[in-house]
């Protein structure tokens, strides 16, 4: 592989973790709350709001049922109006947070029902309100499982972030498809391939490691 | 009589069904939980009892009739008044329901934390119920590395944080191996007699009754079958259901070789009766065998029995084989002196 191809593999890896990190950030502030939401919120549950639960979970339903190619080029519109612009990194994050947010939100949702309904019972009893059952027992109960969450949320924005190419999103999917695929320079595709890799494979390593610090649930010989 | 701490009047609770007639949890209950004393609900799984502790603090309420604790009406109460009433009732569980992600300190802390109690304040009372409780070594630890003995030492030293008046005690010795209930019951003993706290307690366990309960309601199919003092109760049971919980709880049960050849009726000239004779009160250490053998000249053969302390009284209880002929003169004779008999059946 030729050393120029270096900095562009470089610049093409910062791009994707821009697009990752940013629309994962977003899609958390946008899909946490919905998560704690649709896991709080059916009949004779905590926020119990059923009609809301209900249309709020087809959204998300439609939402994720969606190819993700097909919604980056339906909502274009939406982009331009959002980002200014519907071509280029940036403007990418847009659909990928779209994508995100109603994934990490069943992610959320999945983790919070897995709280003990004891838990909630014990804080009911203690005079505690729905918002700080929701902050003091449901959120640091299902932290081990957030996490956990969040991390497969990550790796598959990974592989989201390398079809955003095809309008104009650049990062190393783009870089594969244009110089690999493209120019003929499979070199330059295993790179891609092999950086993809490593960054899953790291990604998924912290996500365990730090869900691993949240949860006490194991025991743990610490001695006497 | 004083004010009782908690009192059920007409209590009914109905679940609707769709398409269906209404299910009825609980049927028109009476009960007063007298202040600072410790009363036990019993019965069966299904009978009730769960719902019933649950509205003393408003997880369910009444479908009519009132609930009243502390002078409030519990049933009625909603958002803000219903949490200040359930701060001032504290409530333990049979699963202990501890939050993995916190130690037990920060456990034992919530209930302060949800009650907007002054962070500086937190950690002292934190450490005094701690201390309280016997978990001081253990403050740091998180509930995983807890036996469940000291998991539900936990539950109570949460429950008493917000200083509440009224403890409630769903099942919580039910998780628990005998030696380890023992020691959670004396625990809660040690709480009511030093902090005058009135408990109300629900179990399937009569034993728990026996060993901490200075009164008890006995509660099936929605509906209190009996109620009084512990031992009025133990050593009077009115009730079928009562009677089925004793068995096996005070003292005796008729032993494998006669139980196998019991019968109905008694056969023969030499036939014995077999009768449970239970000694209470001032009687309970009399030696009332052994008079109705010298006065009476009637053979006592005693087949089992016991003599235990239920509310800090002697209760005792014995099974003995009386010759038939001569029954009613015995039992009589006993009944006359403040025991009470009733005939299992015959032998022979």
């Amino acid at each position: 592989m030729s050393a120029n191809l270096i900095p562009i593999l470089w610049e093409a890896t910062l791009q994707t973790l821009y697009m990752v990190a940013m629309s994962t950030l977003l899609g958390t502030l946008i899909g946490g709350p919905l998560g704690v939401f649709l896991a709080t919120s059916r009949r004779g549950e905590l926020l119990s709001a059923p009609w809301l639960n209900t249309v709020l979970g087809l959204v998300v339903n439609a939402a994720r049922s969606t190819p993700f190619i097909i919604l980056v080029v339906a909502i274009i519109p939406f982009t331009r109006m959002i980002a200014g612009t519907s071509i280029g990194t940036t403007a990418a994050i847009v659909p990928l947070t779209i994508a995100a947010a109603p994934f990490i939100a069943r992610l959320i949702e999945t983790a919070i029902r897995e709280v003990d309904a004891g838990l909630i019972e014990a804080a009911r009893a203690m005079g505690a309100t729905p918002g700080q059952i929701v902050r003091k027992v449901l959120i640091p109960e299902a932290m081990p499982g957030i996490i956990l969450g969040l991390t497969l949320a990550v790796v598959s924005l990974i592989g989201y972030s390398a079809m955003v190419g095809a309008v104009g999103g650049e990062g190393l999917g783009d870089l594969g498809i244009r110089y690999g695929y493209q120019r003929f320079m499979p070199e330059v595709m295993l790179a891609v391939v092999v950086i993809l890799i490593v960054l899953v494979q790291l990604v998924q390593s912290c996500g365990e490691w730090i869900a691993s610090r949240f949860d006490k649930r194991a025991p743990r010989n610490r001695g006497q | 009589m004083a004010e009782p701490a908690i009192s059920f009047q007409g209590v009914t609770r109905r679940y609707p069904q769709k398409g269906g007639s209404d299910v009825v949890a609980l049927h028109d209950i009476w009960l007063d939980v007298p202040q600072g004393a410790i009363t036990g609900i019993i019965g069966r799984s299904g009978a009730g009892k769960s719902t019933l502790l649950r509205m003393v603090n408003g997880l369910e309420r009444p479908s009519s009739g009132k609930v009243i604790v502390n002078d409030h009406d519990v049933g009625a109460a909603t958002g803000t008044a219903l949490r200040r009433v359930r701060r001032e009732v504290g409530m333990i569980f049979q699963h202990f329901n501890l939050l993995a992600s916190r130690t037990v300190s920060e456990n034992i802390a919530l209930p302060l934390e949800i009650a907007g109690v002054d962070a500086a304040k937190i950690a002292p009372r934190a450490a005094e119920l701690t201390e309280r409780v016997g978990l001081t070594a253990q403050a740091n630890r998180y509930p995983a590395e807890l036996s469940g003995g000291q998991k539900q030492r936990v539950g109570i030293a949460r429950a008493l944080a917000t200083g509440p008046r009224v403890l409630l005690s769903d099942e919580a010795t039910s998780a628990l191996d005998p030696d380890t209930t023992r020691q959670v019951l004396e625990l809660l003993q040690a709480i009511n007699r030093d902090l005058g706290l009135t408990i109300l307690l629900i179990t399937h366990e009569m034993a728990v009754v026996r060993d901490i309960c200075s009164h008890v309601a006995v509660i099936e199919a929605g509906r209190i079958v009996e109620t009084g003092e512990t031992y009025d109760v133990f050593s009077k049971p009115a009730h079928a259901t009562t009677r089925s919980f004793l068995t096996g709880v005070t003292g005796v049960a008729v032993p494998q070789f006669v139980a196998g050849q019991m019968r109905e009726a008694p056969q023969g000239a030499d036939a014995q009766a077999v009768v449970q004779i239970t000694f209470i009160g001032a009687h309970a250490t009399d030696p009332m065998l052994a008079r109705l053998t010298a006065e009476r000249g009637v053979g006592v053969n005693i087949l089992a029995g016991a003599i235990e302390e239920i509310g800090a009284r002697p209760f005792g209880s014995l099974i003995v084989g009386l010759p038939a002929a001569r029954l009613d003169e015995s039992q009589a004779f006993l009944e006359e002196h403040g025991l009470l008999t009733e005939v299992l059946g015959y032998v022979g």
